[in-house]
């Protein structure tokens, strides 16, 4: 880490939830930090606690049934956990905006997609209603919606997915946030048009400098897109890394999993196809993880320590952490 | 299985489609404007081996699940030929077409909306076997719990709902059930992509340990190219409701010959050949057009990079340009060389 204080840092973010089976744990002891204009992962598969860590950066938790138990999120030094509900007004869709998995559902039928992005800016800049369409006009433009004057006046329902979601980061980036969380931005979109929102992402960062925190499934689009990747696995961190290490040498068995059983493209297709390298198992209901490690009971080099420790984030290299019993006594095994 | 033989004898195809088309009628908006013609599928043709996977690639709207399903006859078939097992599907009626729909079963992609909630796993296996009167009455619950064995499942969780499975039990279930009726040819409608990437796996592992089992053949619709090159033996590319490219996994993934096949391709991200810089890569610009009434000349065309004006006039026919490799495109010339190779070529 260089010596500048980083545009977000979050440390030791605890989260849980009250259900009927028992309290769940969904983040146990997450951080991170990101400087501007950088882009980091999150990976995982579902109920990892990848979105949650964006809804509590957010301080979008649902409370009840969900609690913020401790930990904080500092951005540019200020913890928003301790902020007014005021002040987070403000800072949502100013400081830190979000685009959504589903373009199709987050945006509002009945308001034209000029008066919405125009919202954003008239909320948080005090534009007028005629400044601030021009402004939604050239947002469009922006992220290259062909004739944009026209479009703004248009609704959700007559452009593609494609479209929306383009229309939902003119909208997040209206007011130039410094850091943007794009949760599963490009899960629902065909491949053509996720290559075509990956790119335009790159290129407004460019531009702007905008952090990006770019929660995905998706092994492959963390790979294009993020300098940096943590895994995330039943609501902890259990590996973070630059993201050509992790591609490169992942070390902790999940990742090691997470990558091997995804049937990658190749360019020159072998012509025995071996089966695939199966994690076994399903992800823990997080009611009831033990105290040893959560992977343990699907992980094929689990030990006894596993089963009765949670390991803590190891130094397995510089500036790479894996939270795993194997990387214990050497440090960088 | 059931070890019958192909009626038409010779060559070892169990399902020939030939010409299909399938056009769904748009109600017209008003009195005075026309109802357009959806062309969900507009004129393909593909053979599948016996106990191979035919793979049918391409982004939503491509009407690959339209052509999966007008095989099995669930969706209307408007014109063209469907043989399944030598025998002609399309005008089959009433009981030949029940006796037929046996050897076709499906999966699908929606494990959760797929199950019905309120009956047990087991009767949801069963069901299919009670209704086209497999077996013998009293040998199906024998049956139940061996295809519970042979998907992963215990047999002492046949007496419980769909809610209590993971996603993947549940695609499991999916599994046995379309297993129970012995089908030859199973469509396997996007059977993963709901799944997260750990699970998928591990289906796409028993998906062809049971091909190998039972000898099964699978018509397998998917957008995840990965997963496509994984699973299928042959494959066919769709865009905008035909076939623009068609061949054995090895030569479409090594050498794709339509534009739109190699767009596919260098659009998916991947782990492995992470930033090789700007690497040739090729953008698409905009989203697929609407299947409602389609541009005549090549349907492409449009979104192509290398488009020329005989490409927007006249429509390219599907013809074989390597053995076994088919392609529709106008630029792929007798040299076999592809648009984007030419391209690449002359700037190198």
């Amino acid at each position: 880490m260089n010596a500048a204080a980083p545009l977000l840092e979050v440390e030791g973010l605890e989260v849980e939830f009250s259900t009927r089976q028992g309290t769940a744990r969904v983040l146990d002891g997450v951080a991170l930090s990101l400087e501007p204009g950088r882009t980091l992962g999150i990976v995982g598969e579902s109920g990892c606690g990848k979105s949650m860590t964006a809804l509590s950066i957010m301080r979008l938790v649902p409370e009840p049934p969900g609690r913020i138990g401790a930990g904080a999120v500092r951005l540019n030094g200020e913890d928003l956990l301790q902020a007014s509900e005021k002040r987070m007004r403000e800072v949502r869709g100013k400081d830190i905006s979000m685009i959504f998995q589903e373009p199709m559902t987050s945006l509002n039928p009945v308001y034209s997609i000029g008066d919405q992005i125009a919202e954003t800016v008239r909320l948080h800049e005090g534009l007028s209603r005629r400044e601030s369409l021009e402004w939604a006009i050239e947002m469009l433009k922006a992220v290259h919606i062909p004739a944009a004057e026209r479009r703004v006046r248009e609704f959700p329902h007559q452009m593609s997915g494609g479209m929306r979601q383009r229309v939902m980061i003119a909208m997040a980036l209206a007011c130039r946030p410094s850091v943007l969380i794009a949760d599963e931005p490009t899960t629902a979109l065909d491949v053509t048009v996720q290559a075509q929102v990956f790119d335009l992402l790159k290129e407004l960062q460019e531009k702007t400098g905008t952090a990006i925190v770019l929660i995905s499934h998706d092994m492959g689009a963390i790979a294009e897109m993020a300098d940096r990747v943590m895994v995330m696995y039943a609501g902890r961190i259990v590996e973070e890394a630059a993201t050509e290490e992790i591609l490169e040498s992942p070390r902790h068995p999940y990742t090691r999993g997470l990558i091997a059983c995804v049937p990658h493209m190749e360019e020159k297709p072998p012509p025995e196809r071996a089966a695939l390298t199966e994690i076994p198992g399903v992800v823990p209901a997080l009611t009831d993880i033990g105290a040893g490690c959560a992977f343990a009971p699907r992980c094929a080099r689990a030990t006894d320590l596993c089963r009765r420790a949670a390991p803590p984030s190891f130094e397995t290299g510089e500036d790479r952490r894996t939270a795993c019993w194997l990387y214990g006594e050497a440090g960088a095994a | 299985m059931s070890g019958r033989q192909p009626p038409g004898g010779g060559a070892d195809y169990l399902l020939e489609v030939r010409d299909l088309k399938v056009y769904f009628r748009l109600p017209r908006r008003n009195m005075l404007t026309p109802g357009g013609t959806v062309h969900a599928v507009d004129g393909i043709g593909y053979r599948v081996r016996r106990g191979t996977t035919f793979g049918i690639v391409g982004e939503s709207g491509s009407g690959k699940t339209t052509a999966a399903l007008a095989a099995m006859r669930l969706a209307p078939v408007t014109s063209g030929s469907i043989r399944l097992d030598g025998v002609e599907m399309t005008t089959l009626g009433g009981d030949a077409l029940r006796e037929m729909r046996r050897k076709i079963q499906i999966v699908f992609q929606d494990p959760y909306s797929s199950l019905n909630p309120r009956m047990r796993a087991g009767a949801i296996v069963r069901e299919p076997m009670d209704l086209m009167e497999v077996g013998e009455p009293g040998e199906r619950d024998a049956r139940v719990a061996e295809l519970f064995g042979r998907v992963g499942l215990r047999p002492e969780q046949e007496a419980l709902f769909p809610h209590q499975f993971s996603g993947g039990q549940r695609q499991r279930i999916g599994v046995a059930r379309a297993l129970a009726t012995q089908p030859e040819l199973i469509v396997c409608d996007e059977p993963v992509s709901a799944l997260d990437v750990a699970i998928q796996a591990q289906i796409l592992n028993l998906l062809r340990e049971l091909q190998d089992g039972f000898g099964l053949t699978y018509l397998f619709i998917s957008h995840d190219l990965g997963v496509v090159q994984h699973i299928c033996d042959d494959i066919a590319v769709m865009y905008l409701g035909e076939i623009v490219e068609q061949s054995d996994r090895i030569s479409l993934f090594t050498r794709p010959l339509h534009p739109y096949t190699w767009a596919l391709i260098s659009a998916v991200p991947s782990a492995r050949r992470r930033r090789s810089g700007a690497d040739g890569r090729v953008r698409l610009q905009g989203d697929p057009p609407n299947p409602i009434d389609p541009p005549p000349g090549c349907r492409f065309a449009p979104r192509c990079p290398f488009a020329v004006e005989r490409c927007r006039r006249e429509k390219p026919a599907l013809r074989e340009a390597r053995k076994g490799h088919l392609v529709s495109c106008h630029l792929v010339g007798d040299d076999c060389v592809p648009p984007h190779a030419a391209a690449a070529g002359s700037a190198a």
